[in-house]
C-alpha cells in the first residue's frame, strides 16, 4: 500500500522514555509483544489484564496515519470492550448494521447484517484506526503496561525455550529474552522476514485508490457499494461513513492504472467531485492507490514466536477480515499464553492456535479472494457470469445471492477445535446457530449484557431446573444461572438443567442437558489442553 | 423430458445473430436461472462436475435428488 496524502489531523506523540535496559545487563520478560498496532496492542493489553507482563515495543512514536482499518465488526467491538475501550468506541464510532449494493443508478438490494435486538454491540461501528490505537494505547498506560515507542525490533534469536530480540532506539541499541514473541508487526513484518518465512497466496492486478474526505453529507451511516455507477463507469465503488465528518470512498482503477498518475491530488480531487456532484465543499484527508495479496504464513507458529494479524494473513479490504480478523488472533492466543504461564495448562493449549486460527484465517482468505473475483473479474466467463449476476438481481431476488461486494466478517466458528468437548449423543440435540467453539452469542442478562458477565475466566452459564443441585462459583469457574426463557434461553436453546461451558476469550467450549461436575471439570481440562 | 425439441430449437433460436460476447452472457443469465430452478446447491455443484467431466455426477437426477434437502 502506497500512501501519498498527509492527513489533517495531529497524531498524539508518544515519546520515547530511556529503558533501564540501556546499561547494558540484559533482562528477560515473559513476553515481548512487537508491534504496537490495534493487534499488539489489544494482545498486550489482554496479557495484562489476565496478570502476564509484557514488554511492547514499536519502531515509530506514534498511531497509525491515516484511518486505514475503519470497520471494526460486532465480535472486535465485544474483545475491545472485554479490554476496557468500549465506551470510547461507542461515544466517536458511527454505529452502521444495513447495507445497499448498486448496480449503475439502479439500488439492486439493501441487507441488515444485525437484524434482532437484544445485543450490546451493533454489526459494526466505523472509527478510524488512529483511534482505536489511542484508546488502546492510553488504557495499556493506565493499567502500567511496559510500551517502548521508537523501539525497533532489528533480530531475534531462537533460543530454544525462548527468543533472543535486538532492539534498537534513538540512544542506543539493547537486547533481551523472552520466554515468547508476539510478531503483531504487520504485512512487513520484521520478525517474519528475518526468519525468511514465505507468505503463500495470491496478489490481484486491480489497483484501487483510497481517499478520506472530510465533508457535511447526508448520507446515512450505511454501507454503500456500486457496481458500475455512473460517477465512475465500469468499476465499482464504495462508501463509508467515519466520525469528524469523514468518508471513506474506495474507488477501483483498474490493472493498468498508473499508481503516480492517479495518486496526484488534481486526479483524485476530479474522481471525487464526480462521486458527489458540483456543490458539496470537500478536503483530502488521507489518500492511498494500493493493491492487496491474499495470503498466509504456512505456520503461525515457530517455536517461541507466534505471528498475528497481517504479519500471519492478509486479505483484501472488502469484507472488513483484515483487522478484525487480527484482533481475533489476539483474543484468541492472550489467554492460553497467559494460561501456560500460569502453569495451568498442557502444551496442547498453545498448539490450538494455529489449529483455530489457520481455519479462520483460511475462510477469511477464501471469502475475501471470492469477494475480489467477483468485483475484478479475469474477463471471459468470469464476467459473463458477474454481469448475469448483476443483471437478474433487480427482478429476481434468488440472484442477489450470488452479488458480492464483500461477504462481512462474521466471527470464526471455530468449528472442530481441539479444545472443545463433542455433543454427547444422549439427550436432546440444541436448536440454533451456537455450538462449542462459537464465540458466545450476546443477550440481556440481569440489568445488563451476557458477554459483559464472561470477563475473562471460564464460566459456566446454567438454566436452572426446579429441585436440581445447581453448580456453584469456585476460583476457576464462575457460575451464572439463568431462567429456562427469554432472548438467553432461546439463543443457547436453555432448558431446565441445560449448562454450557465458556472459555476465557468467551468462546463456548461444551454443552449439557444436565450440570455434571465431573463432566464440566473434564471439559475444563480439555479446554487447557491438558487431555 | 417433455417439449426436447422445442427447447433445443429455442436455445439455438435464442443465440441466433448473436455474437460470441453476448451469446456467452445469455448462457450465463440462463444458467444462473435453471440453478435457481434446481433449488439445491449440491445438486448444482455436482452438475456443473458432470459438465466439466460428464460420467462423475450421479445420472439420474430426480432419485438421487430424494436423499438431499
Amino acid at each position: 500500500m502506497q500512501a501519498v496524502g498527509k492527513p489533517n489531523r495531529v497524531n498524539p506523540v508518544y515519546p520515547f522514555r530511556r529503558p533501564a535496559d540501556l546499561d547494558g545487563r540484559e533482562r528477560h520478560y515473559p513476553v515481548c509483544v512487537v508491534g504496537a498496532g490495534p493487534v499488539g496492542l489489544a494482545a498486550a493489553v489482554d496479557l495484562k489484564l489476565r496478570g502476564v507482563d509484557a514488554v511492547l515495543v514499536d519502531e515509530g512514536g506514534t498511531v497509525s496515519e491515516g484511518s486505514r482499518l475503519i470497520c471494526v465488526a460486532k465480535r472486535s467491538l465485544e474483545i475491545l470492550a472485554r479490554l476496557g475501550i468500549g465506551p470510547e468506541l461507542a461515544a466517536k464510532g458511527v454505529v452502521w448494521n444495513r447495507g445497499k449494493v448498486f448496480h449503475g443508478d439502479a439500488l439492486v438490494y439493501a441487507f441488515d447484517l444485525l437484524p434482532e435486538e437484544g445485543h450490546r454491540w451493533p454489526a459494526f461501528i466505523n472509527i478510524q484506526q488512529y483511534y482505536v490505537e489511542e484508546y488502546l494505547a492510553a488504557r495499556a498506560g493506565a493499567l502500567g503496561l511496559d510500551l517502548r515507542w521508537k523501539t525497533r525490533l532489528v533480530a531475534t534469536e531462537d533460543l530454544g525455550d525462548g527468543v533472543r530480540a535486538r532492539v534498537s532506539t534513538p540512544e542506543g541499541g539493547y537486547s533481551f529474552t523472552c520466554d515468547w514473541l508476539l510478531a503483531c508487526d504487520g504485512a512487513r513484518s520484521t520478525v517474519r522476514s528475518g526468519l525468511g518465512l514465505p507468505f503463500r497466496g495470491r496478489s490481484f492486478p486491480d489497483r484501487f485508490l483510497i481517499a478520506d474526505v472530510r465533508m457535511k453529507a447526508n448520507f446515512p451511516a450505511e454501507r454503500r457499494f456500486w457496481f458500475d455507477p455512473p460517477f465512475h463507469a465500469g468499476r465499482s465503488a464504495l462508501l463509508h461513513k467515519q466520525p469528524d465528518d469523514i468518508w471513506r470512498i474506495d474507488l477501483q482503477l483498474g490493472p493498468d492504472a498508473d499508481p503516480d498518475e492517479e495518486a496526484r491530488p488534481e486526479r483524485v480531487l476530479s474522481r471525487i467531485r464526480a462521486m458527489i456532484g458540483p456543490d458539496t465543499p470537500f478536503d483530502l484527508e488521507w489518500v492511498s492507490v494500493y493493491t492487496f495479496r491474499c495470503r498466509r504464513l504456512e505456520r503461525f507458529r515457530r517455536g517461541c514466536i507466534f505471528f498475528l494479524g497481517d504479519a500471519a494473513h492478509q486479505v483484501s479490504p472488502f469484507g472488513a477480515r483484515g483487522g478484525n480478523g487480527g484482533i481475533q488472533d489476539a483474543d484468541n492466543l492472550a489467554w492460553k499464553l497467559a494460561e501456560t504461564i500460569a502453569g495451568r495448562a498442557g502444551p496442547a493449549l498453545l498448539d490450538s492456535y494455529e489449529a483455530e486460527r489457520i481455519p479462520a484465517a483460511d475462510e477469511n482468505i477464501l471469502n475475501s479472494s471470492r469477494s475480489t473475483d467477483f468485483m475484478t473479474p479475469a474477463g471471459g466467463a468470469a464476467e459473463a457470469f458477474r454481469d448475469a449476476a448483476l443483471a437478474l438481481s433487480r427482478r429476481h431476488a434468488f440472484a442477489r445471492s450470488f452479488v458480492n461486494s464483500g461477504r462481512l466478517s462474521t466471527p470464526a466458528p471455530l468449528a472442530g477445535s481441539p479444545l472443545s468437548t463433542p455433543d454427547e449423543a444422549a439427550g436432546a440435540a440444541f436448536k440454533g446457530t451456537m455450538q462449542p467453539g462459537a464465540a458466545a452469542v450476546d443477550a440481556p442478562f440481569g440489568d445488563g449484557w451476557w458477554l459483559d458477565r464472561l470477563d475473562g475466566g471460564f464460566a459456566l452459564l446454567h438454566f436452572a431446573e426446579p429441585g436440581g443441585a445447581g453448580p456453584e462459583s469456585s476460583a476457576a469457574l464462575s457460575v451464572h444461572c439463568a431462567a429456562p426463557e427469554g432472548l438467553l434461553a432461546s439463543r443457547y436453546d436453555g432448558r431446565p438443567g441445560t449448562t454450557w461451558l465458556f472459555r476465557p476469550d468467551q468462546h463456548a467450549a461444551a454443552r449439557w442437558r444436565r450440570f455434571d461436575p465431573a463432566r464440566v471439570g473434564a471439559a475444563v481440562d480439555r479446554a487447557r489442553g491438558l487431555s | 423430458m417433455n417439449r426436447a425439441d422445442d427447447i433445443f430449437a429455442a436455445l439455438v433460436e435464442a443465440h441466433r445473430g448473436l455474437g460470441e460476447e453476448e451469446s456467452r452472457r445469455l448462457d450465463a443469465r440462463l444458467i444462473l436461472l435453471l440453478a435457481n430452478e434446481v433449488g439445491n446447491g449440491e445438486r448444482v455443484l455436482a452438475l456443473i462436475e458432470e459438465a466439466r467431466a460428464p460420467g462423475t455426477a450421479p445420472v439420474d437426477g430426480p432419485a438421487s435428488r430424494a436423499g438431499e434437502c
